[in-house]
């Protein structure tokens, strides 16, 4: 460095932007020169890891992105899969966990806004959106109002833009007390002939500002989102955005109509590090360059500072490059919604973002040095897994106490019964009802919503043409879209490799429930520090298991996005991480939608079926030496014994995808008429699950005595994994469905019971009750669990 | 029968309601923006649900002045029929064409679902197609849908048979367990005294198309376009 004179800057300014030291030194080399305050920022917020996955980029490559399907792949604001008859489904995740975690409602509502704008910066409407949650105990006062807060900001951006809330997951966990997790995924159609892109072209074309003024909220929000929270997070406030879901709403419109007219080169959203990262990823990806005017973008505040506007993270803006000439058609579209247009920029030949301000030159960057190659950081790989790993391997269930066929001896009580058991798992907020939850969303507008929230193990929704088609009749179309986000992030911290897999299959299997083929992925890597050996050891095997799995589903990742250093650290200075939770969005494709199901039972009489790993080799079913079917990483083991431990169930793939496809076809066969996959909680869980949706009751004989000794009971009713789906179908199908089992399935199926009146009953061969009670009282711990916790008792 | 849709910034089921009323029902629908003051061409106009111009200030309380409202009133006022529904019937309720308000919802929160309402009147162009005394399923998506009016106006509504639906049970009982969000009355959807104008909370639109499960709405859509054919 002894060519360039010493540092403007002080190392505390030059942390402050969440640089490095070696990262100072290698944007002096870059520019030639040392950068002044407004460049330094530009830096830190492109180089911070949310905008440009300097430690998770190496991984990400690994993972599988074509597919005959894919239109659009990752890179773009949204990946784009073709779903038959001419409808492009456009469809993204991300996350907004660190904003929510200190202004959960605005952190959550404008988590909504900036994944919508991702999907509409495209060309296609958003027809749905779906949200993975993660908080921690609700006994908590501050999770309580996290919870509220972050619930709520769902509801208000998503139901005032008129989009459908269809889906999702909600989790609770200590390990997210202080750090929740709020991503959500948005699903759009293509409205326009083309897709629209955004590398900027065209030597001499207009760059236009849209949507809202720029003001110093949200300063730096993507700097934000890549460090860890502390007690002190909250005063970072600033850094939250505030979302305007009615302008959001007019610049969808004003969008998609300008789109239309043919005068859009290329588009971008304004999202985390707005100017700065919308300038640079046009210029970049278009091998040109862009001059920018700060003194011509519409502000809502006086006196603002260069470093001001690059760095502002204003809501619902976007930049646009303009046909040259065709300016007035489209500044007139946006003036009609009410909203600012303004021509405030060039694209030029320099690969420069050059940016004027009061006639001067604020700031000059190459623009790849910006986006596209900017550092990447290889880190070593722990070559033995850490020891809370090992330790939890160790585990085993000997270390439980005796369970018998009328219960188990749970520390300081007597004898509990399966059936009490039973009830608190469905009291957990984590298996209970979200009811409380999707009641607020508005799950029905837009007039596609096929499978509502609660109703099958994924939401669908019927696809058809978004613009009016002369001639169109309902009827016309018979396809439908399943989507679901899935993750059991406690598997992924016992075994981020086997746990990431699960992750993908469990999203498949949910989709496969509803009868949908499974087609893509988009997925949000949600994590602690990569810098700790243990944070990018579990970073590095969940990215593997990831990939792995997206290729034997033959489901590509279109896209996504990474959260990193979700830590909070505590008043003792302790960096407390949160679970590793990659979250897997998945869409899938039903042909015929009058071919669905949902996963409750829907006629007395019905037979009850179990697909995947029988109940006699629950104890004996292993996939590479581990068991498929486990109490290891168990809801019940957490729950009932307070403990997260043991290896996670095993996934074996070709089963997985044999049992998916054999629930697909009987859905499609309509043979299957209903369908619920065995998750947290295990076949009771899931039994009990199609009993109070169906609002109909159970008998149940599993195929094992009870006198039979060293039975672990708890395993066979709690166990989680085996690749399970429990379905029932109707008596006059009977032999046509065991026909196709025998033929597909070989003895990885059984027949359970039969569905019956309104009690559930789980009894063994020879007759002894394991769990019997009143499917509304099993309802109705289900249904209160959440509120009722949120509302402070228990 | 020719169908307006008023398109407000912030109308959010203003496409909802032309897919029943365009695709379903086959009929012709004209989308009319909000600046618009030219309904002369059209039957009905459809104030439809959303959050118009943002629902700051109030719901529906900048929307009325919208040149589009002024001339849905003289559509009214000339005895031709109005339907809003949700921020639509909030709507019409600033802009007096039906009486009351409608305020936050009992327990402040947004209520997504799809409920039993009582069809208490049948002998209007809207609710033709109903039985007397018949229980809808009708989906619902507001977080200010609770109705209330001072007490001459209930009782006029009362003794007017102004009110067309009640919030109920699956069984028809109207009572406190089935008033999900605190309506005076269990209130759903009121017509003004001469029955041309009619405005509730929940969305027919969204019960039109048996894909998606129910098509409890249908019938009013139907019974209106049928009762202007005949007459």
């Amino acid at each position: 460095m002894t060519a360039f004179s010493t540092a403007p800057f002080s190392p505390a300014e030059i942390a402050s932007e969440g640089i490095k030291p070696e990262e100072y030194d290698d944007i002096v080399q870059r520019l030639g020169r040392h950068p002044n305050r407004a460049e330094l920022g530009m830096f830190g917020v492109m180089w911070s890891e949310h905008c440009c996955y300097k430690n998770s980029r190496p991984l990400l490559k690994q993972f599988p992105t074509e597919g005959p399907r894919v239109l659009v792949g990752p890179g773009e604001n949204a990946g784009v899969i073709d779903a038959g008859d001419g409808l492009r489904v456009a469809f993204k995740i991300e996350s907004h966990n660190h904003p929510s975690a200190v202004e959960p409602f605005q952190g959550a509502a404008t988590g909504v806004g900036g994944i919508l704008r991702d999907i509409f910066t495209m060309g296609a409407r958003p027809i749905a959106v779906l949200n993975s949650l993660r908080f921690g105990e609700l006994a908590d006062s501050r999770t309580r109002r996290l919870c509220q807060g972050v619930v709520s900001g769902i509801a208000h951006y998503g139901n005032c833009f008129g989009v459908p809330t269809v889906g999702g997951e909600v989790y609770f966990d200590a390990a997210y007390n202080g750090n929740p997790l709020v991503n959500a995924m948005a699903i759009g159609i293509m409205e326009t002939d083309d897709i629209v892109k955004s590398g900027a072209a065209g030597l001499g074309n207009p760059v236009v500002y849209v949507g809202s003024t720029t003001g110093r909220d949200g300063m730096g929000g993507a700097s934000f989102a890549s460090a860890e929270l502390t007690d002190e997070s909250e005063q970072d406030r600033p850094a939250v955005q505030v979302g305007d879901p009615f302008l959001e709403k007019s610049l969808v419109e004003a969008c998609l109509e300008a789109f239309k007219t043919g005068a859009i080169v290329a588009a971008q959203d304004m999202g985390a590090a707005g100017l700065t990262c919308s300038t640079a990823e046009m210029a970049a990806k278009g091998g040109v360059g862009i001059e920018l005017d700060l003194d011509l973008i519409p502000v809502r505040e006086t006196g603002m500072v260069p470093y001001e506007y690059l760095l502002s993270e204003s809501q619902e803006r976007m930049l646009f490059v303009v046909a040259k000439g065709r300016e007035a058609e489209v500044i007139e579209i946006f003036e009609r919604w009410g909203l600012h247009a303004v021509v405030a920029g060039t694209v030029i030949a320099d690969p420069i973002v050059r940016i004027l301000f009061q006639g001067d030159v604020a700031a000059e960057i190459p623009a790849l040095a910006l986006s596209e190659n900017t550092p990447i950081y290889h880190r070593e790989l722990l070559a033995e897994p850490p020891d809370y790993a090992q330790k939890a391997w160790a585990w085993s269930e000997d270390s439980l106490p005796d369970s018998e066929q009328a219960g188990i001896a749970l520390s300081g009580s007597e004898n509990t019964s399966w059936t009490e058991v039973l009830h608190k798992l469905l009291g957990q907020p984590t298996i209970a009802s979200k009811n409380w939850v999707y009641r607020q969303y508005d799950h029905q507008v837009q007039n596609n919503t096929v499978q509502r929230p609660g109703q099958g193990d994924a939401a669908v929704i019927r696809l058809r043409p978004q613009e009016a088609v002369p001639g169109y009749r309902p009827g016309g179309t018979t396809r439908g879209l399943a989507a679901t986000v899935d993750c059991n992030a406690r598997y992924v911290y016992l075994n981020p490799y086997e746990g990431a897999k699960a992750a993908v299959a469990e999203a498949a299997r949910n989709l496969s429930c509803v009868g949908a083929l499974p087609l893509a992925v988009t997925d949000n890597l949600n994590f602690g520090s990569p810098e700790k050996p243990i944070g990018y050891w579990q970073l590095a095997n969940a990215c593997r298991g990831l990939a792995d799995a997206c290729r034997e589903f033959e489901t590509p990742v279109t896209g996504g996005n990474v959260s990193l250093y979700n830590e909070t650290v505590d008043s003792q200075g302790t960096p407390q991480p949160i679970y590793p939770t990659p979250v897997v969005g998945m869409v899938g494709l039903i042909d015929d939608l009058s071919r669905t199901c949902g996963q409750g039972w829907q006629q007395e009489g019905d037979l009850i079926y179990l697909l995947g790993v029988p109940v006699e080799q629950t104890g004996t079913a292993i996939a590479d030496g581990k068991p498929l079917v486990t109490l290891g990483g168990s809801e019940y083991l957490a729950a009932i014994h307070g403990q997260a431990t043991g290896q996670p169930p095993a996934i074996d793939m070709a089963l997985e995808k044999r049992v998916q496809a054999v629930c697909r076809h009987g859905i499609g066969q309509g043979w299957v008429r209903s369908a619920h996959d065995s998750a947290e909680g295990g076949l009771a869980v899931a039994l009990a699950e199609s009993c109070i949706s169906g609002q109909l009751g159970a008998l149940v004989q599993l195929s094992l005595e009870a006198g039979q000794p060293n039975q672990r009971w708890d395993r066979l009713l709690f166990g989680e994994g085996g690749a399970r789906i429990v379905v029932s179908v109707s008596r006059e199908h009977q032999s046509a469905w065991e026909a196709y089992l025998n033929q597909h399935l070989a003895s990885e199926w059984q027949w359970l019971g039969t569905v019956q009146g309104d009690t559930l009953t789980l009894a063994t061969q020879d007759g002894q009750t394991l769990i019997a009670d009143a499917v509304e009282s099993l309802a109705s711990t289900w249904h209160t669990a959440i509120e009722q916790r949120l509302a402070g008792e228990s | 029968m020719k169908f307006a849709v008023i398109v407000f910034p912030g109308a959010n089921c203003d496409r909802d309601v032309a897919y029943v009323t365009r695709d379903i029902l086959g009929q012709p629908t004209r989308m009319v923006w909000h600046e618009d003051s030219d309904l002369s061409d059209v039957d009905i106009v459809v104030v439809p649900g959303g959050f118009s111009y943002g629902d700051y200030l109030r719901c529906g309380a900048i929307a009325r002045f919208s040149p589009a409202m002024q001339a849905t009133v003289e559509h009214a006022k000339a005895g031709k029929p109005v339907l809003g529904i949700c921020n639509g019937f909030q709507i019409l309720t600033e802009v007096g064409l039906l009486p009351g308000a409608l305020v936050r919802n009992r327990d402040m929160r947004f209520i997504c679902d799809r409920v039993p309402l009582k069809v208490e009147r049948t002998n209007l162009l809207w609710t033709a197609g109903y039985t007397a005394g018949q229980v809808i399923t009708l989906p619902i998506a507001h977080g200010e849908g609770c109705y209330y009016a001072d007490e001459a106006t209930l009782a006029e509504l009362e003794a007017n048979q102004q009110i067309v639906f009640r919030y109920s049970g699956l069984d028809g009982s109207v009572d406190e367990k089935s008033n999900h969000n605190g309506s005076l009355g269990n209130i759903a959807g009121i017509c003004n005294r001469a029955g041309n104008v009619l405005g509730l909370m929940p969305h027919p639109e969204r019960a039109a198309d048996a894909v998606l499960g129910g098509v409890d709405g249908l019938p009013l859509f139907e019974s209106l376009v049928r009762s202007l054919v005949a007459a």
